[in-house]
């Protein structure tokens, strides 16, 4: 084979390696922080872990068609893809990824692809409960996308590139050329759309076990189960890159990379510990009404 | 509705169990999987079951299900003065994703159904937890017309949490016991259901009037 393909499979493989216990460890400290935040002890760091391996070793599992076995790899699937478009390091050679052959459309597309793959999964699963959990949790990523995607044309229309790496390297030189000082409102939009995106509180209703039973996943179990705890280190830590690479100046190494993602998570977190959960009614109309105004003055000062 | 002079693993005759399908209605018989659990032995390699047992021994994803007025002591447990995470026990909601379930108190015969119907939903290895006298010998129930004495006659049960009602303090002893358990591999009540089905089906059909459901659930 191909001596280069060969190098190029090896880096990609390193870097979801690398990824993928990055964002266990970053659940694993997630629980823990909620948590503290509650008065209590948590779990383990690294308890996602022994989820997952207990998740694989369980005997038995049950299928309900071949829709339901795709919906988890359709799931998997998106996070990987997500992640492998996006530059984790700007300028490393192996944690660019495939950065270079998608631009910020194909991403945005990669966000809702799991999503749908995971929906066609769970409505053959046959549970009502499915039906509603997809139901509620795509109308609630649709709101949450509009503000962000308009957030991201703002974008487009400042550096003028499709490109998230010409994105991150318009924002390098300093602190001065983030686009959060460079096009705060731009930010303000996204960051809103983003507590919305990361499903959690107040934006986690249809994925909350104490609701109509845990939405989507309710008849996912055993490996099934294991394929979409598993994209979770994946999906979420390449969304909190993606945010770090748009707005917040991307990394140039992997201790920054480290830091920044995780700050930008902590704001998700913080909202999520302080504010109770809203219905679906309510976070649909707060998400169109102020992050996507926000999003649209931003669009507008770029515009004209 | 007295079931403590039963018989223990008594053997049945094919022919005085039920059709499979009989109580459900025609439209209702292909949507469900009418086949007999089988039971999964573990893996043969010492190694491998050993890892698995740890896995699941310290991963415990509970059904929150609570049957009876015991179930009260199970939310304080979630809370911070107990906070059961830290030993790696989560509630789940579903019984597709839930490993452990506990039976929280005295079962009625309604109840019944749906603890059946739920354990048969849940996937192998799974375990069960009897909380509270009620479920080893009926508790202050003894005599009651439509409450089940011994849940083990329907369910295979692993360990139970005498007591009425037992503190979160005797359930966090009950789930230490079962992590032991599970760790030393005796916790094998998914494979004894499926070895034993026959038995109880029987007993379960005996005290559920109205059985509109399939033969086995999953």
């Amino acid at each position: 084979m191909n001596r280069e393909l060969l190098v190029m499979i090896g880096k990609a493989v390193a870097s979801l390696f690398l990824i993928a216990n990055y964002g266990l460890i970053l659940s694993g400290v997630m629980y823990k922080i909620i948590a503290r935040v509650h008065g209590r002890f948590g779990p383990p760091v690294w308890q996602p872990y022994i989820n997952l391996a207990k998740l694989l070793s369980m005997r038995t599992a049950v299928s309900h068609g071949i829709m339901f076995y795709l919906g988890p790899v359709f799931r998997i699937t998106g996070g990987v893809g997500l992640y492998l478009l996006i530059p984790a390091v700007y300028g490393s050679s192996w944690l660019s990824n495939f950065s270079f052959s998608g631009d910020i459309i194909l991403v945005l597309y990669f966000i809702f692809f799991g999503m749908l793959g995971m929906a066609l999964g769970a409505a053959e699963s046959g549970h009502p409960y499915s039906a509603i959990g997809v139901m509620r949790g795509l109308a609630q990523n649709t709101a949450s996308e509009l503000p962000f995607v308009l957030a991201v044309l703002a974008l487009v229309a400042q550096y003028k590139t499709l490109s998230i790496t010409g994105i991150v390297a318009a924002q390098q030189g300093g602190i001065e050329n983030w686009t959060l000082f460079t096009n705060p409102l731009a930010v303000i939009a996204a960051m809103l759309a983003f507590i919305g995106m990361m499903h959690r509180s107040p934006f986690d209703l249809h994925l909350a076990p104490q609701e109509i039973p845990v939405g989507p996943p309710t008849e996912f179990h055993s490996s099934y189960l294991f394929m979409m705890s598993f994209n979770r280190a994946f999906f979420g830590s390449a969304k909190l890159v993606l945010f770090m690479n748009l707005f917040f100046g991307g990394a140039t190494s992997i201790p920054e990379m480290v830091i920044k993602t995780f700050l930008i998570m902590l704001w998700t977190v913080f909202v999520g510990v302080v504010f109770p959960r809203y219905r679906l009614e309510q976070s649909v109309r707060w998400l169109l009404k102020v992050p996507t105004l926000i999003g649209l003055l931003a669009l507008a000062l770029q515009m004209f | 509705m007295d079931d403590r002079k039963m018989k223990h693993r008594s053997p049945v005759p094919e022919e005085e169990l039920l059709s499979p399908d009989a109580f459900l209605a025609p439209e209702e018989r292909g949507l469900f999987c009418q086949d007999r659990p089988e039971p999964v032995e573990p893996s043969k390699i010492k190694i491998v079951r050993d890892f698995c047992n740890w896995a699941q021994a310290n991963s415990v994803f509970i059904l929150a299900f609570g049957t009876g007025c015991g179930a009260i002591e199970m939310r304080p447990l979630f809370t911070a003065r107990y906070d059961i995470s830290r030993y790696g026990i989560f509630p789940r909601p579903t019984p597709r994703m839930s490993g452990l379930f506990i039976i929280g108190g005295y079962a009625s015969v309604k109840t019944m159904k749906r603890i059946v119907r739920s354990y048969e939903q849940m996937q192998n290895p799974k375990f069960v937890m009897g909380l509270g006298s009620c479920t080893v010998n009926g508790g202050m129930y003894y005599d009651s017309y439509n409450t089940v004495k011994r849940l083990d006659h329907y369910i295979p049960v692993d360990t139970y949490v005498a007591g009425c009602m037992p503190r979160p303090e005797s359930l966090i002893a009950g789930f230490n016991r079962i992590k032991e358990l599970i760790m030393e591999g005796k916790a094998e009540g998914a494979n004894e259901y499926a070895k034993n089905f026959e038995w109880y089906k029987r007993n379960q059909r005996r005290i559920i009037k109205d059985w509109n459901m399939p033969e086995y659930n999953w």
